[in-house]
């Protein structure tokens, strides 16, 4: 009678995180594929990394080819996407101008670590302590003689045809940025004993890419070589560290970005006629308030995740105060700003961002915000329409729909429609207090707006309701679990996978959903730096 | 000609003799055969292909002609074609057969038209699109193999891709599209002073250095990420080879002229206007990067399959609108989305009148291009993959008839994309999977 009542407490124990058996520790579990994946450098990672290196001041022009969104991440399709002809002449010119840059006679003094004998030949070994130390950073790992060798051998030729030292050097650098072992962040792997393992520089390169979005520094390149990354405490020390660096800020905005897809913000346009307020400005403004309402909450507070839906606490400009309705003032650009309680603002749901995002160029849509809702912050797929719908209820002429409530309802008299729209519009419609530039409103063509509806079983009568339904929605962190886990790794994730998933669902609820300590228990997991190698190879 | 006091000898003799670097070659007349479509060696003009896109289909009733072959009707939807409708072929009545594979919306049907096969998934395809297989064959003699350019102001708008995570980026901003093709690196092919920049050498020579030293990367990689890195040293090969060819003095090319600097990017914004206006900005410069031997293959999207350009003052875009708006009791169709149908064709006779206004050899560009328009689906209300509007413009050459309306009594639409294959001299019997696998080009255009 007892055991049913013992296994119930043990599987509690185990959903908080916490090892059932008094006194052992359970080994966590173990990740499904962990064979090596090879990783296309994106635009932001670039930036980051360049800009640790040479500094903010050079002008970093990057855009490149736009990567394959896969399974809902962006950084899912690095590790699949291939260098087209036009991909890589993007490369090849940031990097001539970045080199070019660099070598440029206002900074080289500051930029290099050595002047040349003579400015009109080639200096080899001025050349080799540039390239090698700058080869270091952007490899990951020290060149080898040989390596080092042939880029000393390009600045020095070409320095030697254009009689000028910068020049070849520049050269040399340009070439540095284009070669695969920048551009690619392979997974070395090593054997130790029976077991194989990424090599300490590649662990480096995979915590780095997780934290800062951005490869190694210094300190991180040369715990590696040390062998400070070996045992899980010095590992854990680094971790820390750069959970406690500034640079983690870029780190976790680049996630969030890559999650709510914003770089549909790019193309984002507004029809100036029915949103005059939504300005070019208040575009940039909009992207920009959520992604610094998620850091300020979840990296500077430290907060629970779940408050990110309910929080009342943002930032806005000037530009933004008219979206909002709020004045503000005009002396800094980005002012803290607390919605009142009375205001329909709370979360990052009411956020301009995900309200115009997710709306048509001239009026809202309750079927997208439904969709991104269930999508983005629940992981949950929606199927593409049907393509042959039966209109017949829109053709007749004496049913005008005034809201978007009415318009949508249409949806569910048709039994092919209403499968999907019934887990989209309701939620959607919840949003309509807002229009398609995220403005407030109460009434829409003259009619009264209900925002009531129902989220997986929970009913709400307003906006309010449902970011309070999402909040307490069990699937919110679990998700956020599964699209951080799958960022890191780079992959799809899958069943095998399950295990470690519900350990670290337990882990995260234990901390009180702090994305810090999610961040921390992937980082630090023996599972993420494991290795195996694909029958292929 | 053969009066004339040059020869094609004595000059060359010329340029081999004396400065190869700093002579003067026009394309003179000798150069050319008699008729003007080739050169004097046998070597014809370059043909050059592209495609055309546009998203959301037709409306029948106002664009498909009701006569057959020459001459045919212009109706409402298609009337801006009157000055160029010599160079059109309109293609109406061929499928898209999707052998019980989903009808993916605005996406099934294109796939389709460029890769022979229903793709089987959003974001997947099936295979190469068939411009890349012409860029195969008649690309990599230029500067760039092709050029992808979209109208649309969002990177992401390409139809030009080798397999699904090999997608050919596409060029929207009109500044950086310039830049690429007419910036520092231009080289006129009709300037009478060639010198090899000595710069080109050294990055060439560079490039060939970071690909001996990373040889050994390889072998550290499993087989998918070995192909992947095999792709990377394919794109840094392309670059080497565009470096070779900036080496060499650039064949004249008559029709070349350096088109003004363009200093600022129109607004983003989709409004039919702003759209339109972007198009013509962009394809007078790909006009000239064709002219000019820049390239040889190239892709136009002037909207995305599922459109989302507006029509003033109706607040749903073009997509939405296509779902959303009522039919017109008396005409039978939808009038804001056969509006913006009705501007993305004016857009399309822009686009085939630029082609011809340049002259070049005793014809036009247009004359020695092939260029191949559609859409994703045919009304765009229900996603109809029956009779999916296709057009051609331009004859390759003289391989293909022009002027003329074709219907395809549901065969499949792969014929039209065979056809336009084996006019660009892409050695294929037969094109396409399933029910779309094809043997018969469309016989009426093929000469």
């Amino acid at each position: 009678m007892k055991k049913p009542v013992l296994w119930g407490a043990a599987f509690a124990l185990l959903l908080a995180g916490v090892a059932p058996l008094a006194g052992k520790t359970v080994p966590e579990p173990k990740l499904g594929d962990v064979s090596p994946m090879m990783r296309l450098i994106t635009s932001e990672q670039y930036v980051n990394t360049l800009q640790s290196i040479f500094g903010a001041g050079l002008e970093y022009r990057v855009q490149f080819a736009p990567i394959q969104r896969v399974d809902g991440l962006l950084a899912v399709g690095a590790t699949s996407t291939v260098m087209t002809s036009g991909a890589f002449d993007q490369f090849d010119s940031a990097a001539r101008s970045i080199a070019a840059q660099v070598v440029d006679a206002r900074r080289r003094d500051f930029l290099l670590p050595c002047k040349p004998a003579k400015q009109n030949a080639a200096d080899d070994t001025c050349a080799g302590a540039f390239l090698g130390g700058t080869g270091r950073l952007l490899f990951r790992r020290s060149l080898t003689s040989d390596e080092l060798g042939a880029y000393v051998h390009i600045a020095h030729d070409s320095a030697e045809a254009a009689h000028d030292f910068y020049t070849g050097l520049s050269n040399a650098l340009t070439s540095l940025l284009v070669a695969p072992e920048f551009l690619y962040a392979t997974q070395p792997i090593t054997k130790a004993g029976n077991e194989l393992k990424l090599t300490s520089y590649a662990k480096a390169t995979r915590a780095s890419l997780l934290l800062w979005n951005a490869y190694p520094d210094e300190d991180l390149l040369a715990a590696a070589e040390s062998g400070a990354l070996n045992t899980s405490a010095d590992l854990a020390r680094q971790v820390d560290r750069m959970l406690n660096s500034p640079k983690l800020e870029q780190g976790v905005r680049n996630f969030f970005d890559d999650m709510l897809v914003f770089e549909d913000f790019d193309t984002l346009s507004k029809d100036g006629t029915f949103y005059p307020a939504f300005t070019t400005k208040v575009r940039v403004d909009a992207k920009e308030q959520t992604l610094r309402t998620i850091i300020d909450h979840v990296v500077s507070q430290n907060r629970d995740y779940r408050d990110l839906f309910t929080t009342r606490k943002t930032f806005l400009t000037l530009d933004l105060g008219s979206i909002y309705g709020v004045p503000v003032r005009t002396d800094t650009a980005w002012t803290p700003y607390e919605f009142p309680p009375d205001s329909p603002r709370a979360g990052i749901l009411t956020h301009a961002s995900f309200l115009a995002l997710h709306s048509h160029p001239a009026r809202s849509s309750a079927t997208r915000r439904g969709k991104a809702l269930r999508e983005l912050f629940l992981c949950q797929k929606v199927p593409p329409p049907p393509p042959n719908v039966n209109f017949g209820a829109l053709e007749d002429p004496k049913s005008p729909f005034h809201t978007t409530r009415e318009r949508v309802n249409f949806h569910l008299q048709n039994p092919v429609c209403a499968g999907c729209h019934r887990i989209m519009d309701p939620i959607g419609l919840a949003l309509e207090n807002f229009d398609g530039a995220g403005q407030y409103r109460t009434t829409e063509q003259g009619a009264a707006i209900d925002a009531s509806g129902t989220l997986d079983g929970a009913s709400f009568k307003d906006v309010a309701g449902l970011s309070k339904a999402l909040h307490d929605h069990p699937q919110l962190p679990r998700c956020l679990v599964r699209r951080m886990t799958s960022y890191a790794l780079g992959r799809t994730l899958n069943k095998d996978d399950d295990g470690w998933l519900q350990y670290a669902d337990g882990q995260f609820s234990t901390s009180g959903y702090r994305v810090k300590d999610l961040l921390r228990t992937i980082a630090t997991s023996p599972s993420f730096y494991a290795a195996s190698v694909k029958a292929d190879q | 000609m053969t009066k004339s006091k040059f020869t094609r000898r004595r000059v060359l003799r010329g340029m081999f003799n004396g400065c190869a670097t700093t002579v003067a070659l026009p394309l003179l007349d000798c150069f050319l055969d008699n008729k003007g479509t080739a050169f004097a060696s046998g070597e014809p003009l370059p043909a050059r292909f592209g495609t055309w896109f546009w998203g959301l289909g037709m409306d029948q009733q106002i664009f498909v002609p009701k006569k057959v072959g020459a001459d045919y009707d212009l109706p409402e939807q298609i009337a801006s074609l009157r000055d160029v409708r010599k160079h059109v072929n309109v293609y109406t009545g061929f499928d898209v057969l999707t052998d019980g594979r989903p009808n993916l919306c605005h996406y099934t049907g294109w796939v389709a038209v460029r890769t022979g096969e229903a793709p089987l998934g959003n974001g997947r395809y099936p295979g190469a699109s068939l411009d890349v297989l012409v860029s195969d064959v008649v690309g990599t003699n230029s500067r760039y193999r092709s050029l992808q350019v979209a109208a649309t102001g969002n990177p992401r708008s390409s139809q030009s891709f080798r397999s699904s995570e090999a997608v050919n980026p596409a060029d929207v901003s009109a500044v950086e599209l310039y830049q690429r093709i007419f910036g520092p690196e231009f080289q006129d092919p009709n300037s009478p002073v060639f010198k090899p920049d000595p710069r080109i050498m050294t990055r060439k020579s560079a490039l060939s250095t970071v690909m001996e030293q990373s040889a050994d990367l390889r072998k550290t990689l499993g087989k998918a990420d070995q192909s992947r890195l095999d792709e990377y040293f394919t794109s840094v090969r392309a670059l080497e080879d565009r470096l070779s060819l900036q080496l060499q003095k650039p064949p004249p090319a008559e029709a070349c002229v350096l088109p003004s600097k363009i200093e600022k990017d129109l607004p983003l914004g989709l409004a039919a206007e702003m759209v339109a206006n972007r198009h013509n900005l962009l394809t007078d410069i790909l006009v000239m990067a064709l002219a000019c031997n820049q390239t040889r293959v190239f892709s136009m999207m002037y909207s995305d399959a599922q459109a989302l350009t507006t029509k003033p003052g109706n607040p749903r875009p073009h997509h939405p609108a296509t779902h959303e708006d009522l039919r017109d009791p008396v005409l039978g169709y939808q009038l804001d989305s056969a509006w913006l149908i009705t501007r993305a064709m004016e857009s399309w006779a822009y686009f085939v009148g630029a082609l011809a206004k340049v002259k070049e050899g005793d014809g036009t560009l247009l004359d020695h291009s092939l260029v191949l328009a559609h859409s994703d689906c045919q009304l765009a209300q229900v996603h109809s993959l029956q009779a999916v509007p296709l057009m051609t413009a331009g004859s390759a050459g003289g391989r293909l008839k022009t002027g003329l309306h074709v219907t395809g009594q549901g065969t499949p639409a792969t014929r039209v994309s065979l056809t336009a294959l084996q006019a660009m001299g892409v050695k294929v019997d037969a094109w396409g999977a399933n029910s779309m696998r094809t043997s018969r080009a469309v016989g009426e255009v093929t000469i």
